[in-house]
């Protein structure tokens, strides 16, 4: 049974201080659906002095929030999962018409993720505890963790509150106030997701807004007040913030995207049994989120003695995908997340077809009868070889790049033949093979015979360009906040230099 | 030695001229990556520390227009033009310029045929 869409407020405010604020310039802009192209609601367009007041919120705020108790903390945090929790269809319908992905997804992945980031963090800093060595009979080291203060984060549209919790739950827990910037995609379902929260968080421990990057995000990233930035999105910007960063010599994080390698080794045929079907749906999903994964098992190395049977049962599985309704559970596809991402998706696949790739299957944006101004493109796979620019740049959209290998030499060769390093695959009933290639390749987080499982307690970031710093465990708690040395000398001896 | 590696829009003119009197100079470089990273981003020159190895692919409005080394060896065979799409709407999450007005750059891009390859204009 299909969702239907609520109506909406016609407009939303930002959220400073625990207020819904107006932006000073008055000024708003449309949100639009990418689910039925229609206007959602309208956001905030907001500018340097409403950046100020958030930032001044969030410096009140941290004045007591740096003295509240682990206890205090965790707390808050199994409230806000609790609150998300008590809301959860909601909020999943408010994300599938704001990025347009399908809800089925929302439902079973992005919400419920989201709370549980927000217990996980609630948990590990009840369980966690400093350092102390004594270094000799009368000299005690401590190492002590302190927040930072305010941070900024700025975050994506692909994964509009999942990358906020990621970004938010250790910031609290560390001890900080945030002031975030979504997506001007992508702004409303978080706006929706501070309305169920706004009853159990401290006013100005969390400040959304809202606008286009240009202005504001220089202005956020180079504020003397903001102690760290975090940002997920493209490389140049992700440059640009790093350059920022240096005028008040503060830390960045970065998470600037991958082109994945899904590689599949002949075992996995060697029987027509429950792991073979999953590691057809381990191909498949390069769909998920209709490709719009920074992870997206986008390039598929196959070896080539399994290609034409493996190839045959994925397009099988590939074409029982339904993309017509977006809000109804059973629909496994959504829609791209705006027109303009449509149009970049449908300017690769030209290039794939220039370039002499096999389309086969898709290529072509998909009509939806249903919703004929949604921004909707048809699942689509191409073959052809790793130096072709499908194979090269993320596409961000549902389109799939494969090639075949005889030997593992020759795909981890491939596999690696990238300049990005963020997500990867490998798939074999070969405990030996699994192992090399896990080690081998060059990235932040490798799938051993599964694909896009998120779970808080298994870290995520990037090798080589797709980025520095890591998201999700506990070890992030360490990149929101200080260590302090505290040296004590019990000893009432003089060193006797002078 | 004539075939330009990188074209604007006349649209897309019109958006830098725009860019330029409420920016000063301007400098493009192509992004990669996620979310947005198909698309130029166009800073103020002042704020964008060019990498040092990067490529000059090209100047268009009399804007120059970089890419990371790495990225060329892929964009080494496609002329490169740069299009503006109106996104009133929704925007991504870069710091590009045009994002603020209300509309967002594209790289638009076709394989280069034998003759015009043979004929690029030298890097500089």
């Amino acid at each position: 049974m299909a969702y239907t869409k609520p109506q909406y407020k016609e407009q939303f405010e930002n959220f400073i201080g625990g207020e819904w604020v107006a932006p000073l310039s008055g000024e708003y802009f449309d949100n639009i659906s990418p689910v039925d192209g229609e206007v959602l609601t309208r956001i905030p367009r907001s500018n340097e002095a409403d950046v100020d007041a958030a930032v001044a919120a969030g410096m009140k705020a941290f004045e007591t929030f740096k003295y509240s108790s682990v206890i205090e903390r965790s707390t808050m945090l199994n409230n806000i999962a609790d609150a998300i929790e008590a809301k959860l269809e909601d909020i999943a319908v408010a994300e599938t018409l704001d990025n347009g992905k399908t809800v089925r997804e929302t439902l079973a992945a992005d919400v419920p993720l989201v709370v549980d980031h927000f217990r996980y963090f609630a948990s590990v800093i009840r369980g966690e505890s400093g350092d102390v060595s004594d270094l000799d009979t009368n000299t005690i080291s401590q190492e002590v963790h302190e927040p930072l203060g305010v941070v900024a984060q700025i975050i994506p549209w692909n994964f509009p509150l999942l990358m906020a919790a990621w970004k938010i739950a250790p910031a609290l827990a560390a001890g900080n106030a945030v002031v975030m910037k979504p997506a001007s995609a992508t702004p409303m379902s978080i706006l929706i997701m501070m309305e169920a929260i706004q009853e159990v968080l401290p006013k100005g421990l969390v400040n959304i807004i809202n606008g286009a990057g240009g202005k504001i995000g220089k202005h956020l990233s180079t504020h003397p007040d903001i102690k760290k930035v975090g940002f997920t999105g493209e490389t140049t910007t992700g440059q640009l913030i790093m350059q920022y960063a240096t005028e008040n010599i503060i830390p960045s994080t970065l998470e600037l995207g991958g082109k994945s390698p899904n590689i599949f080794m002949e075992s996995i045929m060697d029987k027509d049994d429950e792991f073979f079907d999953k590691a057809i749906e381990g191909l498949v999903l390069f769909a998920f989120n209709s490709g719009e994964v920074c992870t997206c098992p986008s390039r598929a190395l196959i070896q080539e003695s399994i290609y034409e049977p493996f190839m045959k049962r994925c397009l099988e599985r590939i074409e029982a995908i339904s993309q017509e309704n977006p809000l109804d559970p059973a629909n496994k596809m959504g829609a791209q997340c705006s027109s303009t991402q449509k149009e970049k998706i449908l300017e690769y696949i030209k290039i794939g077809k220039e370039e002499g790739a096999e389309c086969l299957i898709g290529g072509e944006a998909y009509e939806n009868e249903k919703y004929p101004n949604g921004f909707y493109i048809k699942p689509t796979i191409f073959k052809g070889h790793n130096k072709m620019r499908i194979f090269q740049e993320e596409i961000f959209g549902p389109v799939l790049a494969v090639t075949t290998f005889k030997t593992e030499e020759e795909a981890l060769e491939i596999a690696n033949d990238t300049i990005y390093g963020l997500g990867s695959g490998i798939w074999s009933r070969d405990a030996h093979q699994l192992h090399k290639f896990s080690r081998g390749i060059e990235a932040g987080r490798v799938w051993v015979n599964c694909y896009h499982l998120y779970p808080s307690h298994a870290s995520f970031g990037g090798y080589k360009k797709s980025g520095i710093g890591r998201e999700t465990h506990m070890m992030m708690l360490n990149s929101y906040r200080h260590t302090k040395n505290i040296l004590t000398s019990y000893s009432k001896d003089a060193l006797g230099f002078f | 030695m004539s075939t330009q590696r990188v074209s604007v829009t006349d649209a897309a003119a019109d958006v830098i001229e725009l860019l330029k009197k409420e920016n000063g100079e301007l400098v493009f470089n192509q992004s990669g990556g996620c979310c947005d990273g198909t698309a130029p981003m166009c800073y103020p020159k002042s704020d964008f520390y060019v990498p040092s190895r990067n490529i000059k692919l090209g100047v268009i409005c009399g804007v120059e227009f970089f890419i990371d080394k790495d990225q060329f060896e892929y964009f080494k065979h496609s002329h490169i033009t740069i299009d503006v799409k109106e996104e009133k709407g929704a925007f991504g999450n870069s710091f590009s310029l045009e994002i603020d007005l209300g509309y967002q750059f594209l790289t638009k891009s076709r394989i280069f045929t034998d003759e015009e390859y043979t004929n690029l204009v030298e890097l500089t």
